[in-house]
């Protein structure tokens, strides 16, 4: 019994051996110190701020429908109409993307194809894309409706084709032992079993676009964080927290609503 | 047995027509919006655009890779706003968690909704719009994009960890408590072992994603790479933004790698 503790210590979970646990202690603690040494802290210019801070709060517990009213309501029909046309467009489009990315449907060379276009629209920030966008197609809302389409391509094919590799087999079998056409095996085998899923990720991105939406505006592709960039240059901070506060309403019904007709969908 | 159609249909009539009609309010509703988002378009730019993507894409290549060794040093600057962001999203989130859990909350009338709203907040404001109002407030720097990616990410990880929580076996709770454990003891030997690979799981998803999103917090001037994106931008010193954009594409599959190899071994 020698050496046998007296008291009961919890195990550790995730990295057992004890040599490995200092070593990484000791490389955290190292990191941390570098890491906070490496943040500058101006701290005149953050009690300047502290003022102006303070000025936001109010800003947000008494918030300025009114006096803006008439750029926030242009701001949010910007944003409110590109989030949903991006995202029919994008669903509709990733379609047939999504259906040439699953491995059980395409054949190998359209499977490369698509996998390397989810993989572009997936690997790009919104914001780069926007950028560029509106370099191209000039400031406004259809640079962000082109941006939220194609950040929608990536997100939409990427979990289509997933489903659709994950389908019950035997039934697409049942199909095939017809002698359907390959048109008519997506029609009647595939098409039942992804489509309430794919209602769900439609309703889900439609959510996420909105909040996108917002965030797009700051690098001029149009919608309601142009708006709420605005009022923050301008110092404006009870109409910023007016914004914020639409966007959060907003999102939140959006979220709500779309979980419950998600639930009733499925 | 005359009832049956001659010809077997995938849906009834009746199903056909409504979902028609779905369809129908959906275009409709597609044009709409279409015509209003369009209304204010100048569609003489919109035809300008391939010319101007080829005289950017000109512009662009080939990379200048000497701006490399400048880059090191944001590059530094967004690993830190993205670690350290994620470590003060992280003991922010933690308790809100705990408050929103169902099965943990001390009071499900009052702080449970606080909670909730907490993070329902936090998830539908970006972190380049809370970036954008902490650069107003702290001045630009580091420190405004780490608290950014902080506040974004107590939304993202406290939502996940409440539903781990919820999710927890009621079986062993229970054996710890009637061994007459105290309400913290419950927590610390029954909920927290339960909870702890979902923990490192979600912690390790969002510092993958903080990554992403502290690589262009810099756009609003929170310091990192994008305070030089913006600079390169704003100089049309177009094959330098073509070198930051590898910059971070590198960075992101790295991250992603890293962050796909320690959730497949803790999970």
């Amino acid at each position: 019994m020698t050496g046998y503790p007296t008291t009961w210590r919890r195990p550790p979970q995730i990295v057992t051996d004890r040599r490995w646990r200092i070593v990484l202690t000791v490389a955290i603690i190292a990191y941390l110190l570098i890491g906070m040494g490496s943040v500058e802290v101006n701290w005149a210019r953050m009690m300047e701020g502290g003022e102006r801070g303070l000025r936001f709060v109010y800003g947000f517990l008494q918030p300025d429908f009114t006096s803006r009213w008439k750029d926030i309501s242009n701001g949010l029909i910007e944003s409110l109409t590109m989030t949903l046309t991006s995202t029919v467009v994008g669903v509709a489009i990733s379609i047939p993307i999504g259906i040439g990315a699953a491995r059980n449907l395409a054949p190998p060379w359209v499977y490369y194809i698509c996998r390397s276009i989810i993989a572009v629209s997936r690997s790009l920030q919104e914001i780069i894309i926007a950028i560029f966008l509106v370099a191209m197609f000039g400031f406004g809302p259809f640079a962000g409706f082109l941006t939220l389409s194609f950040a929608t391509i990536g997100f939409i094919s990427k979990l289509l084709a997933e489903d659709i590799e994950d389908i019950d087999e035997a039934q697409a079998e049942a199909i095939r032992a017809t002698g359907a056409s390959w048109l008519q095996l997506v029609h009647y085998a595939i098409q039942p079993q992804v489509m309430p899923r794919l209602i769900g990720l439609s309703l889900y991105r439609l959510d996420i676009n909105f909040r996108e939406s917002a965030v797009i505006g700051i690098v001029g592709a149009g919608g309601i964080g142009a708006t709420l960039n605005t009022a923050i240059d301008r110092y404006e901070y009870d109409s910023a927290g007016a914004i914020l506060l639409v966007i959060i309403a907003i999102v939140m019904v959006a979220e709500y609503s779309s979980s419950y007709l998600r639930k009733f969908l499925q | 047995m005359t009832e049956f159609p001659q010809t077997w249909a995938f849906r009834t009539p009746r199903a056909r027509l409504a979902l028609w009609f779905g369809w129908l309010c959906l275009v409709a509703l597609f044009v709409y919006c279409w015509q209003v988002m369009t209304s204010t378009t100048i569609w003489m730019f919109i035809w300008d655009a391939p010319r101007q993507a080829a005289d950017i894409g000109s512009r662009m290549f080939p990379p200048r890779l000497s701006y490399l060794p400048e880059l090191m040093i944001p590059l530094w600057d967004t690993l830190n706003m993205a670690t350290l962001g994620t470590m003060l999203g992280v003991i922010l989130a933690v308790p809100v968690a705990f408050l929103a859990a169902r099965n943990t909350t001390p009071s499900a009338l009052i702080l449970r909704p606080v909670a909730l709203f907490i993070i329902v907040a936090s998830r539908s404001i970006n972190s380049l719009i809370w970036a954008l109002l902490l650069v107003a407030i702290l001045g630009p720097g580091l420190l405004a994009g780490i608290i950014a990616i902080g506040l974004r990410s107590i939304g993202f990880i406290g939502k996940l960890m409440y539903e781990a929580i919820e999710e927890t076996d009621i079986r062993q709770i229970e054996a710890v408590t009637a061994t007459g454990a105290s309400p913290a003891q419950v927590l610390n030997y029954a909920i927290v072992p339960q909870i702890m690979p979902a923990f490192w799981g979600i912690t390790v998803f969002r510092w993958d994603i903080n990554i992403r999103e502290s690589a262009i917090l810099g756009l609003v001037g929170a310091g990192g790479l994008g305070l030089k994106l913006q600079a390169s931008l704003n100089t049309l010193a177009w094959p330098q933004v073509t070198t930051i954009l590898l910059v971070i594409l590198a960075t992101v599959i790295v991250s992603e790698w890293v962050s796909a190899r320690v959730r497949s071994a803790i999970i």
